[in-house]
């Protein structure tokens, strides 16, 4: 059985906001609403928004959802979080977000959160006459084809929630977990993601040059010190001065000390050489 | 108060099954191969046991080898018969087994056995013909279930068994859901192997057995010391096998009552097609076990039901993907062809000979109102619309 919180089983037991809002609506208000999801998918959400026209504000909102418990408390909760906001301040809302209010979700339901972030994001979206920022329906960025996820939205998951690996991804979006052909494809787009951003020379030559700063201090309590000379690609020259010029242990202190920080903390090719 | 109705994942442990094994708790803590009266009257008792398994299945003592589970079964069985042919590289398995068998099977087919897995049609029943179309000499090995876990449909093995025997194949049984609800008799049968699993019949957990038919080669699975004559290696769960042998005869004794579960079965089922729209029988164009039905409420989220019966207290399964880890519902029935409006909202009641009239009856007063409640939230009321179109490319049964 699932490990639900309180909050999603209270929400789920007693759904507020559950239902449509009906037409015609005040004149300075307008509804918008956003889909997301298919039966086919095993959870579908369609949200109501109420939107006051001048303020562009949320004055109410309800949800209809095919889904588990989850699904419905999440359903429940975004509702519950989203009246009163401006669209701007909706927007901001994160699948995390909606996670939180409920006290957390269990790994394998967090793309309930995620349907309801996209749900609201739709409706804004509806509502303002623009073009969502990705299609989920373009087939050709289609990655996972079973549950219809872009390469956009696992993208986006990825980077709001810090994931690392394809099966995270599944519990988020889903995309994946049907015939799993795709899993290889998920693979590469969490390298390219997660892959540490190429620095510029500049910044390899100011990075090393703070370090050994940091380093320098230490060094000078034991009568020495450390200047940087020249980077030519991944090698790095030093000059070891004062006590350290003529340490039998400085080789050490190279090799083990500056090499291994630097390594670590800017790049993980570099070489270190006394000259 | 909780109303069971969950016997196909697993039963009450009969009363007068666990004081049958109270004394080998306790007193009776010899080891059945030691060379003194003392473990000597253990092995009686297991002796016993067994014979009264192999009367429930109509086998002979001999060809009872006792296990620790199903899985252990199964995999026994169809590890066996690969060994013990060495030149057949092919098995034929259904598409709709239990995943002891599903992944043991894929796992076999890494090793470079050929697995065909049969499909089933919208009434979960194997179409013999594909099967003796897919048998060849080369096939080591039939592995059917006798009735399925979650819709109950029950398979003609012996008519699967004879195709498989034209072709000089072993012929294995899943019998784990069959075992106590309906009659076996191997006594005149195409069945080499047949596993059975105790505490689906009111054992306790962590004991079964396997049928091998005398003559059947068998190398065993656990290696060891001479226990269960060499076929299965590992020091008796005694215990467990006295239970299991209780379970056996109170069973036997059991199977005319068998009819009265169906009875309410039938009752439950057509209860809820009267009081509630849009809902199915899965699998009720085959014969079925007595004591289970699978039904789906369209419109609606399995997990989402199962959390509110839960509430009430009663306990059901559902093939709803959010009951899993792994986002697909049920291999069953998405092998079955069922749409996606059926498979989601689907949910098993099994019932047992303790299920009682009134238990039901408290089922039948809440289920509308569960129903209900969960589809006025839902967007779905109906097979067409706009947006929820199903996606006919989703999920194809690998």
């Amino acid at each position: 059985m699932w490990n639900y919180s309180a909050k999603v089983l209270e929400l789920f037991y007693n759904p507020i906001n559950q239902g449509v809002i009906e037409e015609p609506v005040e004149p300075e208000c307008a509804v918008a609403r956003g889909e997301v999801g298919s039966i086919a998918c095993g959870d579908a959400l369609r949200l109501h928004l109420k939107i006051h026209r001048a303020e562009d504000r949320i004055l109410d909102a309800k949800f209809q959802t095919f889904g588990c418990t989850s699904a419905i408390a999440s359903s429940s909760a975004l509702t519950e979080m989203v009246k009163g906001l401006t669209l701007d301040e909706a927007l901001a809302i994160t699948n995390r977000d909606i996670a939180e209010y409920l006290g957390g979700l269990p790994q394998q339901k967090m793309h309930c959160s995620v349907m309801g972030q996209e749900a609201l994001e739709k409706a804004i979206y509806n509502y303002r006459g623009m073009a969502l920022p990705h299609h989920e329906e373009d087939e050709g960025s289609l990655v996972c084809t079973c549950f219809g996820v872009s390469e956009e939205r696992i993208r986006k998951v990825v980077r709001e929630n810090q994931l690392t690996t394809a099966e995270q991804v599944m519990s988020y979006v889903k995309a994946g977990g049907g015939c799993g052909s795709c899993l290889s494809a998920i693979d590469d787009i969490l390298a390219a993601v997660n892959a540490p951003k190429p620095i510029t020379n500049l910044q390899k030559i100011e990075r090393i040059q703070s370090i050994l700063n940091d380093l320098r201090p230490y060094l000078q309590e034991d009568g020495g010190d450390v200047e940087l000379v020249d980077v030519e690609g991944d090698r790095v020259l030093v000059q070891l001065k004062g006590a350290c010029g003529s340490c039998s242990s400085s080789l050490i202190t190279v090799k083990e000390v500056i090499e291994e920080r630097l390594r670590r903390q800017v790049l993980s090719s570099l070489t270190v050489e006394a000259v | 108060m909780t109303i069971y109705l969950d016997n196909n994942a697993t039963t009450r442990v009969d009363e007068r099954v666990f004081s049958e094994m109270v004394p080998f708790l306790t007193a009776f803590y010899g080891n059945p191969s030691s060379m003194h009266s003392f473990g000597g009257q253990v092995a009686k008792a297991i002796q016993t046991a067994r014979e009264q398994v192999a009367d429930l299945i109509g086998a002979l003592p001999s060809e009872v080898v006792f296990t620790s589970c199903g899985t252990e079964g199964n995999n026994t069985a169809i590890r066996s018969a690969l060994a013990t042919q060495g030149d057949r590289k092919h098995i034929i398995t259904t598409q709709v087994e239990h995943a002891c068998v599903l992944n043991l099977c894929k796992a076999l087919e890494k090793q470079g056995y050929r697995v065909t897995y049969l499909s089933v049609d919208r009434n979960g029943m194997l179409d013999l013909m594909e099967l003796e179309a897919a048998l060849t000499g080369d096939t080591a090995i039939v592995s059917t279930m006798y009735a399925n876990n979650e819709t109950g449909v029950i398979f003609p093995v012996e008519q699967i068994g004879a195709l498989a025997k034209s072709y000089g194949a072993l012929f294995h049984v899943d019998a784990v859901q069959a075992v106590g609800k309906i009659p076996i008799n191997l006594q005149n049968s195409s069945i080499d192997f047949l596993t059975l699993s105790g505490h689906k019949f009111h054992a306790p957990k962590g004991v079964g057995a396997l049928f091998v038919r005398k003559g059947v080669r068998l190398r065993p699975h656990l290696i060891g010391g001479h226990q269960e004559r060499n076929r299965r290696g590992g020091t008796e769960n005694v215990a467990g096998i006295v239970g299991l042998g209780q379970a056996a005869l109170l069973a036997q004794q059991n199977l005319p009552q068998m009819q009265s579960v169906q009875a309410l079965r039938d009752y439950l089922e057509t209860a809820i097609l009267r009081t509630i729209p849009d809902t199915v029988v899965n699998g009720q164009g085959s014969p079925r076990l007595p004591n289970t039905t699978n039904i789906g409420f369209k419109y609606i989220e399995g997990e989402a039901i199962l959390l509110l019966l839960d509430r009430e207290g009663i306990c059901a399964s559902s093939g709803s993907a959010c009951t899993s880890d792994s986002l697909e519902p049920s291999h069953v029935l998405r092998a079955m062809g069922l749409p996606y409006s059926v498979l989601h909202g689907s949910i098993r009641f099994s019932l047992s000979r303790f299920t009682t009239r009134e238990e039901v009856d408290r089922l039948l007063e809440v289920m509308p109102r569960i129903v209900s409640q969960l589809r006025s939230l839902s967007p779905f009321s109906s097979d067409d619309g706009e947006w929820l179109q199903e996606r006919t490319s989703a999920l194809v049964t690998a």
